[in-house]
Parts: structure tokens; C-alpha cells; sequence
């Protein structure tokens, strides 16, 4: 019953947002907090791999691209003319939000399907040969999208259908954007806090001993990457349509780092610290735009002299709001 | 077939230059079990520093191989200096504090951007092109395969390099130290080994060897910018890792390996898969050898 009153309240709260921000920022402001939105989705799904699971993953770009991807050729080649179909029986703004959730889970299931190829062998390995395997198969999907002409190649792939020319495929909107968000936050919070969560973390501190007590490991590894991968996916599928059009480039080992980045600088093992920092390092390239050429160089000195001052990340395993309340009573898997 | 042994020649030479920049990455990881990301920007400035010296000391427009040798040794000279820096000021602070392995994993990454960045803003980030330190000719041909002078240059600097590491790792003091460190860190600490003057020693040699991959490089791609080492950088860590990460000869055959598989791809499949196949090779060898060729089995302590 909480539940319920908490997510109208949640729904309620980002309608009004939605309706209210465009009117109050201009669109260059939204963009960065639809950027911030997806930087905070990759982050927090990460950080159900690589803080509560204690395996090291460097290539969630790569299952970014895979929900991008998919997310985008769905509406290019079809889902315009569904979204078509529907504006002409209902009113575009109510056809659009119908929609835009079809393609966002469409690119999360490829991706979680991805997730689940490569992490079955992956996760065999361990340490740091786990982390190179993964930055490894992210670069092959990479690579293999950009050999693929349907979706564009090395041109990119702009989300603009040429069998429906008046339609705007791009969404570029709060409220979707921060449901995910949420829904990230509360699966990944749910997931980790309950009481079965405690396998994830009996993994993190010592796999052998897990293994010992009966927690079947490599299928919590494996739940956790495919869980985690899915998401990625949809944070690719929103950024995606939010940016209108897709290059492989954006999707390099460079995003991959920058979102192990997010997941350390916050504190491994910690939802809130992940979000905090992954939104942090988004908007402070933007904030300080002034500086110029100057800019990335502080962002670097920073990104070190945090490390330096806090190597246990930002928030360490602690979590900013209680996100762990909401798992207290349910959710209960059956430990094995 | 002649075609065939000049794709694997031009292969070998390619794999000379990744296996100095995977050295760097292996020996980093035995002491420290640390992933240095921030090592294919070091070889940049190693390109770099190469580029300003031979200007400076009038090398450019008058190749010579007392030049190219004088060059070399400034380049390695100077980023010996700045690995030891990167050492002092990124790694040991957090090393003193006893934070777990990924905050260094952290810290070497900005380290990373903060020399794309700085060498965006010091050198400018147009490409440069390296001066041609040495006359390019042809040295020698054997049964249709063309040997260049550079070639030549290149091959015999990589395995001077090398035979003058393995001198370093295996017949000196410090090396004796050095593998000591990589064994057990603490332990070698309590038998009276400076642990911390061996790792600074470590990242000095690395870093060297990455300057020396730098104007190697530029000698036979002379097309330098800010952001060339980020691709060479990371396959040098995957030719680390194909061999045995932490170990010497491991990075060296698969520095050679990734060097000779990445030009046969591109000779004859496609340029396009050139990057991919890197990895392609690396997951597949780890499947089959979860540790690398060289590397041995990690016992499970229970």
C-alpha cells in the first residue's frame, strides 16, 4: 500500500515536472539533465556488477550501444509508423509518451540479452582478466555496430524515419527520463538490500566462501550482469532518442571508463554515491564551459585530488537517503 | 606468398613497437597490481619529446643515425622523469594509505586525461609530423622481401630494448628486487627491500621502454597528435594480458603476436575489423587460458 502511494506520488511528481521544466529551462539546460538522467542509469547499474558483486566489468558502453542500437532502428523501421497509427487516434503528446517506453525496454532487452552471451563465458575469469574481457567484447560490439550499414556504419544513424518525414522520432523529456531513473535506483536498491540481496554481497567478499555455504555463484553473477546490462541498455535507447542520432564513437572504452569512474568516485557499494557522482562529473564539464581549454584539465586534476582525498570513493558503502527502506520488507528470496 | 612474408615482417615490426609499450603495462602490474592506463599517454609524450628534441638539436632536417640515437635517448630520458613523477604524486600517496587496488585504477585514468588534455594544450591538437630521422631506403632484399632501413632501425632497437630489460630483470640487483617485489610485496618489504625505491624504479624503466615505442613509432607512422596513444595504449595492455599479465617474455610474444595477427587482418580481410580482432584473439586465448599463454594458474587458497 506504501508502495503504491509512493509511486503515485513519484508519477504525480514528475508529470508536473515534466509539464512545468520547459517552460522554466531552456533546452540546452534539459539536454544536460536528460545526459545526467542516463549518466545516472549506467552508473547505478553498474555499480550492481562491480560494487555489490565485487566483479570488475569495463565495458558497459559497449551494452549501452546494444540498447541505443536496437532502440533506434526499432523506431527508424518501425516504430514510426506505429507511433503514426497512434497520433492519428489519439493526441501526439499522449501518442508519444504511449510509445517511447516500447522502444526504451526494446533496447534494454537486447541489451540484457547481450549481458547474458557475454557474461556466461566472462564471468568465468576472474579479477583483472574479467575486466579486460569485458572492455574487450565491448569493443567487439562496437566495432561489429559499426560495420552494420542498416544502422548507419561509420556515418552514424539519425532517428528520422523516411517512410513518415514529418514525425519526430527525438524525445527529449524529464519525466521519462527520471522514471527510468528511478526505476533503476529502486530495482537496483531492491535487488541488493533485500535479504537474498546478501548474495551478491557474500560474492563481492569472498567467492570461495559463497560458494562454500551454497550460494550458487556464477548464477548471482550472471543475474547481476544481465540486471545491470539491461538497464545500460536502456540508458543507450534514452540516449539515443534524447540526442537523436547515434555514432558508434560515443560508445568507445572511454564511456566504459568514464562510468567505472562514476561507480568508484561515489563509493563502491553505494546506489546514492554512484547517482551523486555520475551527475556530478555530467554537469561539471558544462559548469565549467568558462574555463575553456582549461576544463578538462582541471576536471582531470580533480578527478585524481578526489581519489587522492577520499580513495574509498565519495560515500564510501553508505547511501546518501535511505534507498534501502523500500527493500526492508519485501522482495525476500529464498537463500538457497 | 612474398606478399605474404612482407605482411608478416611489417607485422613483426608493428609487434616490436606494441611489445615495448606492453612491457611498461606487465611490469607495473607485477609490482603493483595495477592497471597504469594512464602508460599509452606516456608513450605520446615520448613521441612528442622526440619531436620538439630533433627540432631543437637540429636533427630533423639532417637524418643521421647519431641523430636518431640522440633522440631516442632524450625522449627516454625525459619520460623516465615523468613516470617517476606520475609514480610519486598519483600512485604512492594512495599506496602510504593502504586504499584497496581500484582508487589507483581511478587516479591512473585522470592521470590519462590529464595528459590527452595537457598534450591538446601544450602541443596543440593538430597532428604533427615526426621529422625523418633517418633516410628512408631500402637495406636489403631477401627472396622478394624488401627489408627498409627503418625496418631495420625499428626491429633492432625493440630487441636491444628487450635483451637490455631481461639483462635488467634477471642479472642485476634491482632486478632481483624487483621480481622479489612482484613475488610478495610485504615480505620483501621485512627481508630489507626498498619496496618503494623498486617501484619508482619500475615505473622508470616502463616508461622508457614507451618513449623508446614513441619514436619508433614515429619513425615508420610519422603522423603524431596528442591522442595517439589511447588506441596503441590499450592493445599494448591486451598483448600484456594474451601473454600472462606480470610477466616479462609473456608481454613480449604478445606484443609480436597482436603485431603480426593485426596486419595479416588488415592485409587481407579488412581494415575495418583491425581493431576488433585484438580483442577477438584475446578472448578467445582467455577462454582457453584464463591467465594468459604464459601465465600460470592461480591457486585458490582456502
Amino acid at each position: 500500500m506504501r508502495t503504491a502511494v509512493a509511486a503515485a506520488l513519484c508519477v504525480a511528481v514528475l508529470a508536473g515536472l515534466d509539464a512545468l521544466l520547459p517552460q522554466l529551462l531552456n533546452p540546452y539546460y534539459l539536454t544536460i539533465l536528460t545526459r545526467i538522467g542516463v549518466a545516472v542509469i549506467a552508473a547505478v547499474s553498474l555499480q550492481l556488477v562491480n560494487g555489490f558483486t565485487g566483479q570488475f566489468s569495463i565495458g558497459h558502453a559497449g551494452f549501452m550501444a546494444v540498447g541505443a542500437y536496437v532502440a533506434a532502428a526499432l523506431s527508424v523501421y518501425a516504430g514510426a509508423g506505429w507511433l503514426a497509427g497512434l497520433a492519428s487516434a489519439l493526441p501526439l503528446p499522449l501518442a508519444r509518451g504511449l510509445y517511447f517506453p516500447v522502444p526504451l525496454v526494446a533496447g534494454g532487452l537486447a541489451a540484457a540479452l547481450a549481458g547474458l552471451v557475454v557474461g556466461i563465458p566472462a564471468l568465468r575469469l576472474r579479477g583483472d582478466y574479467l575486466a579486460i574481457a569485458t572492455l574487450g567484447f565491448g569493443e567487439i560490439i562496437r566495432i561489429a555496430i559499426l560495420n552494420v550499414d542498416a544502422v548507419g556504419g561509420a556515418r552514424g544513424f539519425s532517428l528520422a524515419s523516411p517512410a513518415h518525414p514529418g514525425l519526430d522520432l527525438r524525445y527529449e523529456g524529464f519525466g521519462i527520463s527520471y522514471a527510468v531513473v528511478l526505476v533503476a535506483v529502486a530495482v537496483v536498491a531492491r535487488l541488493v538490500y533485500a535479504t537474498g540481496g546478501l548474495a551478491f554481497r557474500a560474492v563481492r567478499e569472498d567467492e570461495t566462501a559463497a560458494e562454500s555455504v551454497g550460494v550458487p555463484t556464477t548464477r548471482v553473477k550472471v543475474e547481476a550482469f544481465v540486471v545491470s546490462s539491461f538497464f545500460a541498455g536502456v540508458a543507450g535507447a534514452l540516449f539515443a532518442h534524447s540526442e537523436g542520432y547515434v555514432h558508434t564513437n560515443s560508445f568507445s572504452f572511454l564511456r566504459s571508463f568514464e562510468i567505472v569512474v562514476f561507480v568508484v568516485l561515489g563509493g563502491l557499494g553505494s546506489i546514492t554515491g554512484a547517482a551523486l557522482a555520475a551527475a556530478v562529473l555530467t554537469a561539471a564539464p558544462e559548469v565549467l564551459r568558462g574555463l575553456g581549454e582549461w576544463r578538462m584539465i582541471l576536471y582531470s586534476v580533480l578527478l585524481v585530488a578526489t581519489m587522492l582525498l577520499r580513495p574509498e570513493g565519495l560515500l564510501g558503502r553508505r547511501e546518501l537517503v535511505p534507498v534501502r527502506l523500500g527493500a526492508r520488507a519485501g522482495g525476500a528470496r529464498a537463500a538457497p | 606468398m612474398e606478399n605474404f612474408l612482407q605482411q608478416l615482417l611489417n607485422g613483426i615490426t608493428w609487434g616490436g613497437i606494441y611489445a615495448l609499450i606492453a612491457l611498461g603495462y606487465t611490469m607495473v602490474y607485477g609490482v603493483l597490481k595495477l592497471i597504469n592506463f594512464a602508460h599509452g599517454d606516456v608513450y605520446m609524450v615520448g613521441a612528442m619529446t622526440g619531436f620538439y628534441a630533433a627540432h631543437a638539436l637540429g636533427f630533423a632536417s639532417d637524418p643521421s643515425l647519431v641523430g636518431f640515437a640522440v633522440t631516442l635517448l632524450a625522449a627516454m630520458a625525459v619520460c623516465a622523469a615523468l613516470g617517476a613523477l606520475i609514480e610519486r604524486v598519483a600512485y604512492r600517496p594512495l599506496r602510504r594509505r593502504g586504499a584497496g587496488r581500484l582508487a589507483p585504477l581511478i587516479t591512473a585514468i585522470g592521470v590519462s586525461l590529464l595528459l590527452e588534455n595537457a598534450g591538446q594544450l601544450v602541443f596543440g591538437a593538430d597532428p604533427k609530423f615526426f621529422p625523418a630521422l633517418l633516410e628512408s631506403r631500402e637495406l636489403v632484399r631477401v627472396g622478394g622481401v624488401a627489408i627498409s632501413n627503418i625496418q631495420a632501425a625499428v626491429l633492432a632497437t625493440a630487441l636491444l630494448l628487450m635483451a637490455g630489460l631481461e639483462f635488467v630483470v634477471m642479472r642485476t640487483r634491482f632486478g632481483r628486487a624487483m621480481r622479489a617485489v612482484a613475488y610478495d610485496g610485504p615480505a620483501a618489504a621485512l627481508m630489507g627491500v626498498p619496496v618503494d625505491r623498486v617501484v619508482m624504479g619500475t615505473f622508470v624503466l616502463g616508461s622508457a621502454l614507451a618513449a623508446a615505442a614513441g619514436i619508433l613509432v614515429g619513425l615508420s607512422n610519422p603522423k603524431i597528435d596528442p591522442l595517439m596513444g589511447i588506441m596503441p595504449g590499450i592493445k599494448a595492455f591486451v598483448a600484456a594480458v594474451l601473454g600472462g599479465i606480470g610477466h616479462v617474455p609473456g608481454a613480449m610474444a604478445g606484443g609480436l603476436l597482436l603485431g603480426v595477427v593485426e596486419t595479416l587482418v588488415s592485409g587481407y580481410l579488412s581494415s575495418t575489423y583491425r581493431d576488433a580482432i585484438a580483442f577477438v584473439v584475446l578472448i578467445a586465448i582467455l577462454l582457453y587460458r584464463p591467465t594468459g599463454l604464459f601465465g600460470s594458474p592461480q591457486a585458490e587458497k582456502v
